[in-house]
């Protein structure tokens, strides 16, 4: 364990030197799909700085099945315990690019109402209470959602209703998403798919 | 009194009636009025079969004089609202931007209203959805409620002032100016809010819900279990909150210097209780009554910025403005709390990295 951890501190380290990285050799079968830099590509989500126990859980999921993906599950069923490690310590490190085309404003309408106030009437906090302003992410546990694909979005919230996704630290999502319906799903979703993922100037991050 | 008076009195109520039932011809009855005045109000079906009932009523005391003049409507019956109206409908005027101002202000006092925050916090961290959600003390249930006598201070305080105090000892900052543009706005916002709302009268959520008695004294050992099992998640283990990437407020620190004081409300172990078993953990709160009372006492155990009043001893502050649920002045862990506070009023304040 002691090991394990001094190897990734290092790991991090190393990280923190050079801009570009090369990817574990663990990483392989992700960056076909997921990009050399975790930015993602097309319908695949980007990995780039979501927290590292986030990943990890991910991937431990995925090969046990809880988060059903058939994609994902002989990939992940793949990779032993620390080679998962490694994988999640390596996109979590990295950071996505901020857009270079200035994007269109996100649309404005129920999906932004559900992300910016939440529904209180039945009880439902903003997305951006837990998943931080403009949908960036907080800390290890909340991953960011701006700029990832629409329709990536939309079927994690059908899998949580379907049961084919764990519920989360303490059951949040599962609890959020029973409440949510079709409509909601997808305008939530295509009001963070259409934010960036990074600010366009981040002047201090 | 005499006869003369009285058909002054009658005279005048048939006037009324006959100006009402005009105005009402003008505008298209209360509900027109109503939507007019808020963009949107009551449902439509409802206020339509009231107002016609109403419209009814007051034709009878117009045809018919004296002792059925006391029944026409004095005012448009508006229904008591029974929630805050929609966003959607602050009006596009000069009153409109303030209450968006307002709005701007409570959700994001640290950026709106820099000069007067002292701490991490927003309003809204204890007033969800920017103090329209009726669990967690609504501004429409407390514009109503004042001026009101407050033991706090002895004496009648106006909102303004009651929003005053929130800076002093919640935001643990200062006191915005009465007439300035901050609690200007937040006022605007609160009054906005409470259309719909009787004033003087107990709104029927008010505050935190009453969270029952605990059947056992709250301990500060099952507290820290439950935190650590049901908060630290997002308020960290150690109680500091977590950033939002990029520096954004994330989840609030619930103590230490980023936190309230220990003259705020939030520091009282009851109302704190209260708002936990009401909102927390967020979205899913499903703590018991125990539960609930213990992590309050396990928080509110810890230090936080100085109270305001502090006179320079902690015994005295104590006992001068503590004789309530709390923990400032008693010994946990050895220390006693209040001696090792953060100081108060830290303005501008410099987000903890």
């Amino acid at each position: 364990m002691a090991r394990l951890s001094v190897t990734l501190g290092l790991c991090l380290l190393l990280s923190c030197a050079f801009a570009q990285q090369t990817p574990p050799p663990a990483a392989g079968s992700c960056v076909a799909c997921h990009g050399q830099q975790g930015q993602g590509a097309a319908a695949f989500p980007h990995l780039a700085g979501l927290g590292e126990a986030y990943i990890r859980r991910q991937l431990d999921a995925f090969a046990s099945g809880e988060r059903a993906n058939a994609t994902m599950k002989p990939v992940a069923s793949g990779l032993s315990e620390t080679q998962r490690q490694a994988v999640a310590a390596y996109f979590s490190s990295l950071k996505m690019a901020p857009a270079d085309s200035a994007s269109a404003e996100p649309p404005d309408g129920p999906g932004r109402e559900l992300a910016v106030h939440g529904r209180w009437d039945q009880e439902l906090p903003a997305c951006v209470q837990c998943h931080g302003p403009d949908g960036r992410g907080i800390g290890e546990d909340f991953p960011p959602l701006a700029g990832q694909p629409a329709g990536y979005l939309e079927d994690q919230l059908k899998a949580w209703r379907a049961g084919q996704r764990p519920a989360g630290p303490q059951g949040l999502m599962g609890h959020i998403a029973e409440r949510l319906d079709a409509d909601d799903l997808k305008a939530v979703a295509q009001y963070f798919a259409a934010l960036p993922a990074a600010p366009k100037e981040s002047g201090h991050e | 009194m005499n006869k003369s008076v009285l058909m002054v009195v009658a005279g005048c109520a048939v006037l009324g009636s006959a100006a009402w039932l005009f105005a009402m011809g003008l505008t298209g009855g209360p509900e027109d009025y109503a939507e007019r005045y808020a963009g949107q109000s009551a449902p439509p079906a409802q206020t339509a079969g009231k107002s016609a009932g109403e419209a009814g009523k007051a034709g009878e005391a117009a045809s018919q004089p004296s002792p059925a003049a006391k029944d026409a409507p004095a005012k448009p019956a508006a229904p008591v609202a029974t929630s805050a109206p929609p966003r959607s409908a602050i009006p596009d005027n000069e009153f409109g931007k303030l209450v968006r101002q307002g709005e701007q202000i409570f959700a994001n006092p640290g950026q709106f209203a820099s000069d007067w925050v002292g701490n991490d916090l927003s309003c809204q961290n204890c007033h969800f959805d920017a103090g329209r959600y009726d669990q967690t003390a609504s501004l429409r249930s407390a514009w109503p409620m004042y001026p009101a006598y407050r033991g706090k201070n002895k004496h009648v305080n106006d909102f303004a002032e009651r929003l005053q105090g929130c800076f002093t000892y919640s935001m643990n900052g200062k006191a915005p100016p009465r007439d300035g543009e901050v609690i200007q706005a937040l006022q605007a916002y609160a009054f906005w809010l409470a259309k719909g709302m009787p004033t003087g009268e107990q709104p029927e959520v008010r505050g935190y819900p009453k969270v029952a008695d605990p059947a056992e004294p709250p301990s500060y050992a099952r507290g820290e279990t439950v935190f650590q099992e049901h908060c630290a998640l997002c308020h960290g283990d150690d109680g500091q909150g977590q950033k939002a990437a990029g520096g954004a407020p994330g989840f609030p620190p619930l103590w230490g210097a980023g936190s309230y004081n220990w003259g705020a409300g939030m520091h009282r172990v009851n109302t704190a209780a209260a708002f936990i078993k009401a909102a927390m953990p967020l979205g899913k709160p499903d703590l018991t009554d125990q539960q609930a009372w213990d992590v309050a006492l396990f928080i509110n155990s810890h230090e936080r910025p100085q109270d305001p009043r502090f006179n320079g001893s902690v015994k005295e502050t104590a006992e001068r403005f503590h004789q309530h649920q709390g923990e400032y002045g008693k010994t946990v862990n050895g220390q006693v709390l209040g001696e090792h506070s953060p100081p108060s009023g830290t303005v501008p304040h410099s987000p903890s990295p």
